[in-house]
């Protein structure tokens, strides 16, 4: 009985399955075996060599994108969290509890608008004659208008105001988790409220910080759009080195293998935060 | 360290649409072991809550050791509380959980560790130091939550249903511990429970709770034997209750089961209520007979007595009968009761 | 002491909330520029922009091709979702957690990558791009998480519902149509409305696989790459303003739902 139904599972999951190696695995391996490639003048030659894996373990470019890239989500992660999580405490425990989940829908809206309109929007906020500088000058806080439209700090700037969004979600539901009676049991042994804070509340919503950071990070490291607009394209971050090898140089064997480096970066990031990469409550 | 007396003065708790506590008042020995005991909604927990500073009350005074601690935070109190389910630190060790009070004591490292040891030998968990609460069974959270309380010498210990999550075999056993852990600590134990045998087995006082009042009071015996009211008669144990009108000499009660003497006198001609024991009720010419002819209706063997329901009209009698006897479906018995045994108590009106 | 905590708490709340709201606020407010610069100052309010939008048949076609492909990869994407995690919690096959580490693994994989992935491979098969690829990106990104939201909705009290069922003589298909989708009916329509939400306004995958017709998020980047107006605020307040619509409808539904099985 148990081994028919097994079966009848198989047949259920199956589609599902078959999609995923189509429209996945499939291509991985393309991208995997293309990385292998070489391009040659107009065409692709086929034979298999590691040449694309030198280029990049020897040219300072790609070195240089690399390390922006990391420097970008780095920040971005970190600035996120930072702003995330008072936001994340001020609503689980702030906000009386039928407003709470109304409050976090604000938080997600910028979710809701276009994310090409949205980062464009920001460029416009941060542009020489945006909002920012006339409200600066206006205040009489600057002379001339300063240069915030296309810098690193504009691309972490919009990156943070979207990733904001994903680490309270997070850090929300770890916080939300904690059995009410831990701070209360915390307090009658004698715990200031700082002190329940850092021993228990803390501690307890460590699985949302990650999980947050973990999203923002495998998100952002990805996310060409925001660094094009609001960055200008100024500084060369992953994402844009492999579109230019797509679009401009139609070198898609090199491209191949930046995208190879990506998931491996993505996969590292994984493995060494695995432990914590769950919201589940530890019992 | 010895226990603190509580005075609980007119305690008032009001919610919107809800009224917890109805002017409660109350003095607790200290180094007593006291149970308050009532139903779901009884307001129990919350009396304790506000024992413990968690709930400020709406209106009312509570006293330890003379010291006004109506509005005293949790934390400078003299009370430590046991959580109905533990509320153990899941991300530390059972050392760190128990030591923890200590911690926030600022005691040094050294006297901590030696201190948990010792709390920990007491509830003979030693071994579990430095492991996990995943780890442990419902038996030993329990004990580990209560060396965590008793750890930094509290002069009142709260407990909130502390062993409701456990099984029967060990809910006895628990009970044992708690009264050992008890004598040998001295603090006072107010300890919170809807389970009637469990205060039994427990208190030097119980208080039983309804509806935001104590409705009874006392030690286990004079609240079975000598029950205030119904309410406190059925909680406490099976009882049969019936109602009568008093007897113009006072010590007698006119029933629809007959004349019962009663233990205490009465205001003649008034309305009561009387309350037997089914123990209390004896089968044939050695009762009195003052119950009259009954007939037997159900009969079940419980291993140690029997628990036989008699009828008559529409009347039932419930007893209990010692595990020699023997009575038949449909058999005519004479019952009575003696008059120390009926108690009158007041009625739920 | 409690006040100034109160205080402090508000001021951040408020100042982090202006910060997320300021360029979506921005965005709505200068769509109804009335000049041509979407900056301050406002000298609106006038609906030229969204008259222009409507009027631009580029932007419509794209509108009218990101609805299309929203709504049947959401389809396909449940429904993909649906049917396996029916089949893993109902059936427990051997092997469930491989299968489960299968459907999820796209989620670590960067949309970029995707594109790009099923780009090249569209290229070797001489497959040409066009909707019907965005569509089945869409399908690949969407799946593991209609697959997650589905799953953690299977609870085993619904499992004895349809156990039930089958005790009184139902079918397989029976239990699936009248027990199990209706019984799980908000899981299902969360799941396609986020698939949809997050379809609407993807953008690298589409722009690697669509060809001439292209989706909204693709019309508008080569709109602002060109020229700077309005209408691109326009465009993207009215994509706010659908989602919204979406959401709402969503949370409606959910509470329609859950009050008609709560009256039963």
């Amino acid at each position: 009985m148990r081994h028919q139904r097994s079966w009848q599972g198989w047949v259920l999951v199956g589609p599902a399955l078959l999609v995923t190696l189509v429209l996945f695995a499939a291509p991985m391996v393309m991208v995997i075996l293309t990385s292998l490639y070489r391009r040659n003048g107009g065409t692709t030659d086929r034979t298999l060599s590691l040449d694309n894996y030198v280029r990049l373990a020897t040219d300072s470019t790609i070195h240089q994108a690399l390390l922006n890239s990391l420097e970008v989500v780095g920040l971005t992660v970190f600035f996120s969290t930072l702003v995330a999580y008072p936001l994340a405490y001020i609503i689980a425990f702030r906000v009386p509890t039928q407003w709470q989940a109304l409050v976090l829908l604000l938080t997600v809206v910028p979710f809701w608008t276009s994310y090409v309109v949205r980062s464009y929007s920001w460029l416009l906020v941060l542009a020489k004659n945006g909002v920012i500088n006339q409200t600066l000058q206006g205040a009489g806080l600057i002379g001339d208008p300063i240069t915030l439209a296309n810098t690193r700090f504009a691309t972490v700037l919009a990156f943070v105001h979207f990733f904001v969004m994903v680490s309270t979600l997070t850090i929300y539901a770890s916080l939300r988790q904690i059995p009410r009676n831990l701070p209360l049991a915390a307090r009658d042994l004698g715990a200031s409220p700082w002190h329940v804070f850092t021993r228990i509340t803390l501690p307890l919503s460590l699985p949302g910080v990650t999980v947050g950071a973990f999203l923002t990070f495998v998100l952002a490291i990805g996310d060409y759009i925001t660094p094009q607009i609001v960055g200008g394209g100024n500084e060369l971050l992953l994402p844009q080195l492999l579109m230019l090898q797509v679009s401009r140089r139609g070198d898609f064997p090199l491209a191949a293998a930046m995208a190879l480096v990506l998931l491996v970066i993505v996969a590292a990031v994984y493995v060494v935060s695995a432990k914590n990469l769950t919201l589940e409550r530890k019992r | 360290m010895t226990g603190a007396g509580i005075d609980v003065t007119e305690l008032v708790k009001q919610y919107p649409g809800h009224r917890a506590l109805d002017g409660v008042s109350l003095s607790i020995d200290p180094g007593s072991y006291t149970v308050i005991l009532g139903p779901s909604g009884s307001g129990k927990t919350t009396l304790l809550a506000i024992l413990g500073g968690f709930v400020e009350p709406t209106s009312g005074q509570v006293t330890v050791d003379g010291e006004d601690v109506t509005t005293v935070a949790p934390s400078r109190r003299p009370t430590t509380t046991v959580f109905q389910d533990y509320a153990l630190f899941p991300h530390m060790t059972v050392g760190q959980n128990v030591g923890f009070g200590l911690e926030m004591q600022r005691a040094g490292k050294k006297d901590r560790a030696t201190q948990v040891g010792e709390a920990l030998e007491m509830v003979g968990l030693a071994h579990t130091k430095d492991r996990h609460i995943a780890d442990l069974s419902g038996g030993q959270r329990q004990r580990i939550a209560l060396a965590r309380a008793l750890i930094v010498g509290p002069r009142v210990l709260l407990l909130d249903e502390p062993l409701g999550a456990l099984d029967v075999k060990l809910r006895r056993q628990m009970q044992d511990e708690l009264t050992r852990i008890h004598d040998t600590v001295g603090t006072t134990f107010v300890h919170v429970t809807h389970d009637q045998e469990e205060a039994m087995s427990l208190a030097d006082t119980i208080v039983i709770l309804r509806d935001g009042r104590i409705d009874d009071m006392g030690s286990p015996e004079q609240l079975y034997l000598n029950p205030a009211t119904a309410f406190s008669a059925r909680f406490m144990g099976d009882s049969n209750i019936i109602e009568g009108t008093v007897r113009a000499e006072g010590y007698a009660v006119d029933t629809a089961w007959g004349n019962v003497g009663v233990s205490s006198p009465a205001d003649a001609h008034a309305s009561v209520t009387v309350s037997i024991r089914p123990e209390h009720i004896v089968m044939g010419s050695g009762g009195g007979g003052n119950l009259g002819e009954w007939v037997i209706a159900e009969s079940h063997f419980l291993g140690q007595r029997h628990r036989v329901i008699a009828r008559r009209d529409n009347h039932e009698i419930l007893m209990s009968l010692p595990q020699g006897s023997s009575v038949t479906q449909g058999q005519m018995v004479t019952l009575g009761v003696a008059p120390e045994m009926a108690k009158i108590v007041k009625g739920d009106g | 002491m409690k006040l100034l905590r109160g205080s402090i708490s508000w001021v951040y709340a408020l100042l982090v909330f202006g910060f997320i709201l300021l360029p979506v606020a921005s965005l709505v407010v200068f769509s109804f520029q009335a000049t041509n610069l979407p900056l301050p100052p406002f000298t609106g309010p006038s609906l030229r922009w969204y008259e222009a939008l409507f009027a631009d048949s580029g932007m419509v076609e794209a509108l009218r091709n990101s609805l299309v492909v929203g709504v049947v990869s959401a389809f396909f994407s449940t429904l993909l979702g649906f049917l396996s995690a029916y089949g893993l919690a109902r059936y427990r096959p051997d092997g469930a957690r491989v299968i489960r580490a299968a459907l999820m693994t796209p989620l670590g994989v960067s949309y970029l990558v995707i594109g790009f992935g099923l780009a090249i491979t569209a290229n070797e098969l001489a497959l040409g791009r066009s909707l019907v690829l965005v569509t089945l990106g869409h399908i690949i990104i969407n799946l593991p998480l209609a697959f997650a939201i589905l799953l953690s909705q299977m609870r085993d009290e619904d499992e004895t519902l349809e156990k039930a069922a089958r005790d009184l003589g139902a079918n397989e298909w029976v239990v699936i149509t009248r027990i199990a989708i209706p019984v799980l009916l908000p899981g299902l329509l969360a799941a396609f409305l986020l698939s949809f939400t997050l379809s609407w306004d993807e953008f690298i995958i589409a722009f690697f696989l669509a060809d001439f017709d292209v989706t909204l998020p693709i019309e508008i980047w080569s709109q602002l790459r060109t020229g700077l107006d309005a209408k691109t605020n326009a465009a993207g307040t009215l994509v706010f303003a659908i989602s919204v619509v979406a959401l709402t409808l969503a949370y409606v539904l959910n509470r329609a739902v859950q009050q008609r099985s709560r009256r039963q």
